[in-house]
């Protein structure tokens, strides 16, 4: 497991070499920063002040945000792309301008290169069936085809949204599913990577940073095997994007997934970047309004890329709402908040490995690893506690933790757990929040081990 | 703190004591239920004899509450008639969809009481019935289905 760790962050464009436990970031006040999130202020229970340690399931909004989609409904309100009128190119500009600074935050060549979807799993599953689709598609969509023989391969700690569209694809196609093991550390064990990937491999779609272990994955190793055996590549940025530099081209996948909401922005808007050469020849996913060329009561053609993938009237305020957030993130600057972001995690898993009872499911240091930590616990008597109860009595303490598999369900297996308690950090987290977990898993300990 | 209302006593005592727990034979009929969300997990048997609850055995893995309400079922439902543990079923039904506002009845719910304040908390309601709705299906599938008004939630 020598090779995995080495390269992915200059793959993932500039961050800074992270490493160890630094301390606070210079010049990143996070104080200043948890300002402009109002809900932090929040008390709950007891009058107990909010400990916010779930952003990997969903991060909270600043401010900025929250007007953007106010101020589109207040005063630009309409559908896109249709319409003469004032509010209606008002819309779509505002809708079209959010396309742009996503693909300015991402490093996207072009902009029609950006596809608006749900969330991360319409993003993928955008793929999966477009490729499902190819079969009844014309010779252009020959490179999305899949049938008996064709292998399509994941790793083994994907989020669900990134294994159970490809499991339905094989099903649909006859293709085999394969996949990258975990190892102990949990990180991908390369070892079978040359027979996982290999001549059969039609795509590899794996996830940037696992949400459940932290780990985040040698892209650029994943991605030239592929390329050796001309596999399609797609990566699952749901947890990368919202917490490290992107730049696609320097990534070199074919595709990225992912979504809004983990990002300080809306729900109900997604992110597909695909390559615009491949866009252009792919089958398009949903049918309807938006997505079409020409159409007559036997048959359509459809529209170019992105809008050949965004049938029916899209998520317009989300989209603006998602375009606040970029800034957002973009004003704050993705190395500080990538720093800030380590300094937080190595702090936790710092503190959380003098817990006793505790055991961190994932890599044990912070090297190639993001803010999601997952852990189990015995009481003081040695029993193992379940994630259930742990969360329970953290929540009383003002500790918001997610517990159960975290869509994840094969680490678990992994691992032999059934469940796991997880922090996940972002860029308004603190070393103190940190401390108030250490403190409240003494307490959990405490309640169940008597 | 506000918690006592769900982590009562009696409910750690069985989490901590659970009772039949282990799988044994004979049975008529097992089952394996989920709870997909946080992967709590039981596999459960029932032997029914002469239209009576004889034995209830499992395996589970999940919080205390699932665990606790495992063992609070086992006790009040095996030496049963299966028409009188179906009652019991529906009135631990009813204490759970309840949010907080039922006030159960301790000379028919006996143990089970305890778990009145786990139909305050959402999120933990499905934990506590996890084992009862395994229980059901394993009898309904132990004497050919239940009729239709013993299952009217």
């Amino acid at each position: 497991m020598t090779d995995t760790g080495s390269d992915t962050r200059a793959n993932a464009g500039p961050a800074p070499t992270l490493t160890g436990v630094g301390g606070p970031v210079p010049g990143y006040d996070v104080e200043r920063v948890r300002k402009d999130f109002s809900i932090l202020t929040r008390r709950v229970h007891d009058d107990r002040p909010l400990v916010y340690l779930d952003s990997a399931a969903s991060s909270q909004k600043p401010t900025r945000v929250l007007d953007a989609e106010r101020d589109y409904y207040e005063l630009h309100n309409a559908n896109v792309h249709r319409g003469i009128h004032v509010l209606a190119e008002e819309a779509t500009a505002l809708y079209e301008n959010a396309r742009d600074k996503v693909a300015a935050f991402i490093g996207a060549p072009r902009r029609d290169e950006v596809v608006f979807t749900k969330n991360s799993s319409e993003a993928l599953n955008l793929v999966a069936y477009a490729m499902s689709n190819a079969a009844a598609s014309g010779p252009e969509a020959e490179r999305f085809r899949l049938g008996p023989g064709d292998e399509v391969v994941v790793t083994e700690m994907e989020h669900h949204s990134n294994l159970v569209p490809w499991q339905m694809l094989c099903r649909r196609t006859g293709a085999t599913l394969r996949w990258i093991g975990i190892t102990d550390d949990g990180r991908l064990d390369l070892t079978t990577l040359d027979q996982v990937i290999n001549e059969r491999t039609k795509v590899v779609s794996f996830v940037h940073q696992s949400n459940i272990l932290g780990t985040v994955n040698p892209v650029a190793t994943l991605v030239a095997r592929a390329r050796e055996v001309g596999a399609l590549v797609v990566l699952d940025g749901s947890q990368s994007v919202p917490h490290m530099p992107i730049d696609v081209t320097a990534l070199g996948v074919d595709f990225l997934a992912f979504t809004g909401h983990k990002m300080c922005g809306p729900t109900g808007i997604g992110v597909l970047w695909g390559r615009r050469e491949l866009l252009e020849v792919m089958p398009p996913f949903l049918g309807g309004g938006e997505m079409i060329e020409l159409v007559t009561m036997e048959a359509s053609t459809y529209a170019a890329p992105p809008h050949r993938f965004e049938a029916g009237t899209p998520m317009i305020a989300q989209a603006v709402g998602l375009g606040a957030a970029v800034d957002y993130l973009t004003d704050l600057g993705m190395d500080a908040v990538a720093a800030h972001e380590h300094d937080v995690t190595a702090y936790a898993i710092e503190r959380l490995t003098a817990v006793p009872g505790l055991r961190i499911i994932g890599p044990p240091d912070a090297v190639d690893r993001g803010g999601a930590v997952s852990f189990v616990l015995t009481g003081s008597d040695g029993r193992p506690l379940h994630p259930h109860d742990v969360g329970q009595l953290l929540d009383e303490l003002g500790v918001a933790v997610r517990v159960g598999h975290h869509c994840a369900r094969p680490v678990c297996l992994r691992f032999g757990v059934p469940a796991t308690t997880r922090a996940s950090f972002h860029l308004y987290s603190t070393r103190s929040e940190v401390d108030a977990l250490v403190e409240g898993l003494g307490h959990v300990r405490r309640f169940f081990g008597t | 703190m506000k918690l006592d209302s769900m982590y009562q006593e009696i409910i750690l005592d069985h989490y901590r004591n659970p009772h039949h727990r282990g799988l044994r034979e004979p049975f008529d009929a097992e089952v394996h239920h989920v709870n997909p969300t946080c992967g709590d997990e039981v596999t459960l048997r029932v032997r029914v004899a002469d239209g009576v609850v004889t034995d209830v055995s499992y395996e589970s893995e999940g919080c205390s509450i699932s665990q606790a309400s495992a063992s609070v079922m086992t006790d009040l439902v095996i030496g049963r008639s299966v028409a009188d543990a179906l009652g019991l079923e529906r009135e631990f039904l009813a204490l759970m969809q309840s949010r907080g506002t039922m006030e159960p009845d301790e000379d028919v719910l006996e143990d089970a009481v305890a778990f009145a304040g786990v139909s305050k908390y959402p999120a933990r309601v499905k934990c506590a019935l996890l084992s009862w709705m395994a229980w059901k299906d394993a009898t309904a599938q132990a004497v050919g289905g239940i009729p239709e008004q013993e299952t009217d939630r």
